[in-house]
This record gives structure tokens, sequence and C-alpha cells, in this order.
């Protein structure tokens, strides 16, 4: 892909993660910043696409510890944000909601 | 066979599989915009996110041999056995240090893989790494060690491994400054040609995690959620540097949302603590020498402190009708949200009506407390935040502090020489009476006395707040 592609996918992106994360209420933002933590750890598949392609110790130990902590990152990322939204229990959650429609 | 192992080797079909992960992680990210559809949400992004990790194994390359093979196994596995207990382990109440220490090692991939790069392309030389991807490969390297370092001191602080009070060094903004000279003085150098490794590897690696340090440590525990954030936020960036330099279309997209989102967030809590980001970065809270100053105006008009007992505290709530309970960090440090739960219960029983005033930078993550109170069962709908409970406290009988402080300190409404004057507040000191359960008389996380502890209608129960909640449970139901 040529640059000025790629850097129009990148601003048309940023606009959709500015869209997407306005609508996130107050009482959520600790899951979601726990949340696109974990989608950060994409940087997971720039270790897969690199470490093939490398030689060397050093080169390929680097490479196994950033696909480690990119696994980290991932795997812990959306375990925690789930365990942590598995906690806003579902039923009191639907009588909030009821009222906040019903009141608009 | 050959024909279909051609198609899903076929580079279309990959980009195609990123289109549908990207598309899941737009789609969890608006799920996480209600509480009924956030489980969900974080599960279709999981589900983006194998996807993509599965079509990066299908392109052709990816797995030239079996070594390589043992190699990724070798890593996800580690990770895997780190991460899961890690997150399955950690308490509620460390959640903050958590992420942090996610999004740490999340930048420390994105500046690994860049070193890996920068040796694969370097020492051979032979004028294949275009400026298109060193440019960014440089730009992640930088972003991703501070955010490694940066991360890893936000969590050894918010652990409280190191003391969360800002540490300062002498001329320390002089040699940020420099530091970052260094390294991205190092990075044109780079970018113009010289081939050195250790350039590479002391020139930026080691001078922006130095840097990140260096950022992290003097800023107060009460900033760090809006650290984390922005820390965040720059993983996220570096990560869609790497992405534009290994021409991939899920990391550029994945870690710009990611950027886009955590510089929100950051600008989010920002504003809510009245505080501009620069001036946090800059090491705000607690730094300078102006503070005491600040606060000494209200010493002459400061009466007495109340204290009073657990068995008085329990007859005030148990005859009001209606208390709100306002959570800071204390009830989090404490465990104390079981305790609470219980202690408003026996009220309920009592017909009193109770609600929970949530202030948007309670604790140490915005949204850290409902996580907290939903851990315990409250009910959702108890929870109030900022905007809509604060008309309330005219006709509240009793409010109820458990652990905040800088939350509910009347200064930043009425002492214009207050340092967090104009911080939107929760203001209890509108209701008819205050309890403070704090474990002392020390100033908050901010490092900021509070006016409200000598108000003449402010009683303080000193002690840890599981226990004195506890206590006051135990003898409403004996009332």
């Amino acid at each position: 892909m040529n640059l000025v592609t790629e850097i129009g996918i990148l601003v048309l992106a940023a606009f959709v993660g500015f869209e997407v994360i306005s609508k996130v209420p107050n009482t959520l933002h600790t899951p979601l910043m726990s949340g696109t933590n974990a989608i950060h750890g994409i940087v997971l598949l720039g270790g897969l696409l690199v470490i093939g392609e490398s030689s060397g110790f050093l080169s390929k130990l680097l490479l196994v510890i950033a696909i480690a902590f990119g696994t980290i990152n991932v795997i812990g990322g959306f375990l925690v944000t789930d365990r942590m939204l598995g906690m806003f229990k579902r039923k009191p959650v639907v009588r909030a909601d009821a009222e906040r429609e019903a009141g608009s | 066979m050959v024909l279909a192992t051609s198609f899903l080797q076929d580079n279309n079909f990959i980009d195609a599989l990123y289109i549908l992960a990207v598309i899941l992680f737009i789609l969890g990210l608006r799920g996480l915009s209600g509480p009924q559809s956030a489980v969900r949400g974080n599960k279709i992004a999981a589900v983006g996110m194998a996807i993509a990790v599965a079509a990066t194994l299908l392109k052709k390359g990816v797995l030239p041999d079996g070594e390589t093979l043992l190699l990724i196994v070798v890593g996800i596995a580690i990770g895997t056995a780190i991460g899961i207990p890690a997150a399955l382990r950690v308490k509620m109440t460390q959640i903050p240090q958590m992420v942090a220490l996610f999004n740490g090692v999340g930048g420390g991939a994105v500046a690994l893989i860049a070193w890996a790069e920068y040796r694969r392309r370097f020492p051979g030389a032979d004028g294949d790494w275009t400026l298109k991807a060193e440019i960014p490969s440089l730009f992640a390297a930088i972003i991703g060690s501070i955010s490694f370092w940066g991360s890893n001191i936000a969590f050894a602080k918010l652990q409280e491994i190191l003391p969360g009070k800002p540490i300062k060094l002498p001329g320390q903004q002089l040699l940020n400054l420099l530091l970052l000279v260094v390294a991205v003085g190092s990075a044109i150098a780079l970018a113009a040609g010289v081939h050195s490794q250790a350039l590479f590897v002391l020139g930026i690696l080691v001078a922006a995690g130095v840097l990140g340090n260096m950022v992290v440590l003097p800023i107060g525990g009460a900033d760090m959620p809006v650290v984390i954030s922005l820390l965040n936020a720059f993983t996220g960036l570096s990560a869609a540097a790497a992405g534009i330099a290994l021409d991939n279309f899920a990391l550029i997209v994945a870690g710009t949302i990611v950027g886009a989102s955590g510089s929100i967030l950051t600008n989010l809590m920002a504003v809510a603590m009245n505080r501009s980001v620069p001036s946090i970065i800059a090491g705000g809270f607690g730094g300078g020498g102006e503070l005491p100053a600040a606060a000494g105006g209200g010493d002459a008009d400061r009466g007495p402190v109340r204290s009073t007992s657990a068995q008085d505290v329990a007859i005030q709530l148990s005859y009001a009708r209606q208390v709100v309970v306002v959570p800071g960090y204390g009830m989090a440090v404490a465990q104390a949200q079981h305790a609470v739960r219980e202690l408003s219960r026996a009220l309920e029983s009592k017909g009193v009506e109770v609600r929970f005033a949530i202030h948007p930078v309670a604790g140490r993550m915005p949204g850290h407390m409902n996580v907290l109170l939903a851990e315990a069962d409250v009910p959702y709908d108890q929870l109030k935040e900022m905007d809509e409970i604060n008309p309330e406290f005219g006709r509240t009988d009793v409010s109820l502090i458990i652990g905040a402080n800088d939350v509910t300190n009347p200064a930043a409404n009425n002492d214009p020489g207050s340092p967090i004057y104009g911080m939107p507040i929760l203001e209890v000191n509108r209701s008819s009476s205050v309890i403070v359960l704090k474990r002392s008389m020390s100033s908050g996380f901010a490092g900021i006395d509070n006016p409200l502890f000598y108000d003449p209608k402010t009683a303080m129960l000193f002690g840890d707040a599981r226990a004195s909640v506890s206590a006051i449970t135990s003898e409403v139901q004996s009332l």
C-alpha cells in the first residue's frame, strides 16, 4: 500500500474511534479503557509477521518476547474486561435502562 | 487441496479477514456503550482479534518453517501462561494497575518489534528498507518504549511499590527535553542513513525509556488514571505506526481507533478534574512549591474537627429519609464495597432511601467505583452520576463519605486560591449533615486540605473503612 492510502485509512479510523467512543457512558470508562487496551494488543500481529523473516538468535529472542508481550496484552486485556463487565448485574440494569427509555 | 491452500493464502482473502476483524472491533466497542451489551461487545472484539491472528498466520511467508512455528507457539504459550492467571487473579480494586501493566507490555512489544525490524533491515543494508517503512518504525520504537517504561512506573505507583507522591528531581523538565531531543535526533540520524545498532538501542530505546520513567515519576497518584489513559493512546498510535511500517491494514485501523479513544478518554478525565493534559504531564498536583501556600489561606476560619462513633452514625442514618453514599478510593483500598452494600440493605429495610453518588474521577479511574459497587451487587440504578445527584443534596439528610476526599472538597467551588478551584465536585456540603469515614486526617491523594472536615455539620469517624462500615451496619441492625 502506498503511504497516502495508509494515512487516509488512519484518518478515517481516527474518526470512527472518536465517534464510537464518544457514546460510551462515564460508568463504563474503566472497562472501555481496559477493552481498548486489549485491542492494541494487535501488535501481536507485527511479531508474527516479522519473526519468520528474521534471523539470528537476538532477533528471534526479541520477537518471541514481543509475541509473549502481545499475547499477555490481548488475553489479559479481554479477560479482565470480561470479568469487570460480568459484575454489572443484568436484572437491575434492565430496569435502569427501561426507566431511562421511559423518561426520554 | 492445492487450490484451497492458495486461496487461503491469497492476500485479498487475508485482507478480507482483516476487514471482518476490524468490523468486529468497532461493533464490540460500540457494544460498550451500554452495560447490557458490554459483555457481548467485549467478546465480539475478542473474536475479531482471534480472526486477525488466524489470518496473519495464514499469510504466505509467515510460517516458512517448523522452527518459526515453534517460536510462535512458545511466545503465545508464555503470554497465555502469564496473562490468564494475572487477569483471573487480580482484585477488582487493582484493576487500574493491571490495565497499566497490560498497556505497558503492549508498548514493549511494539518497541521490540521495531528493534527486530531494524536488525533485519540494516546489517545487510540491501536498501529495501524504504523511508516509508523506516520512519514509522523509529516513531513506533520511541513511543512504544516511552509507553512501556511509563506504564511500569504507573503500575509501581498504583501498586504502592513506589510512593504515590510526586518524585521530583532537580532540572527535570530540562532533562526530559534533552532526552526527547536525543531520541528524535537519533531517529533523524538513523533515517538519514547512519547505520548503527548502538545508536538505535541507546539513542532511541534507552533514551525514550528513561524519558518514559522521568515523565511519569513526578506525576502524583491522583493524576495516574489520566496518565494510563494517555499511555494507552500512545501504545495505540505506536501500533498504528508499526502497521504503516509493515503494510498491515489491521494494525493501522485497530491502533488508530485505540489512539483516538485513548485521547478522548484522557481529555474527558482531565476536564472532569479541571486540569489540562499538558499541566498534568508537567508534573502538576503536589509537584509545585505554591501548593501549601495556596491551601494556607483557609487556616484562619478553620474550626475544630468533630469525631463521632459508629453508634451515633447508625442512629443518624437510621432516622434519615435520604442518605447519599459517596465512595472513593478509600473504599476500594479497604475492600469495603461488600460491607457498604450490607449497610445500604440494612438501611433500606428501615425505609431509608439510599443513593450512591459517583464522581467522574472517584477512585483512580473513571468508572472504578461503578465496577466495585457492581461487584458487590449494588443495583445499577442506585448509582447516580454527578450531574444527576448534585441537585439532590439539598434535600439529603445525611451524606456518608467513604474514603473520598478531593471530589467533595468545597474549596473547588468557593476558594479561588485552591489548586482545584473550578473542578466540579459532589456538593455534599449542601446536605443537612455529613459523615466522613477516613483513616486519618491526612490530606487526600492530591495533597490538598479539605475544609469540609472542619465544617460544623461534619462528623468524622476514623478507622479502616470496612471495619467502620461493618460496625455501623451491626449498630443499625440492632436498633
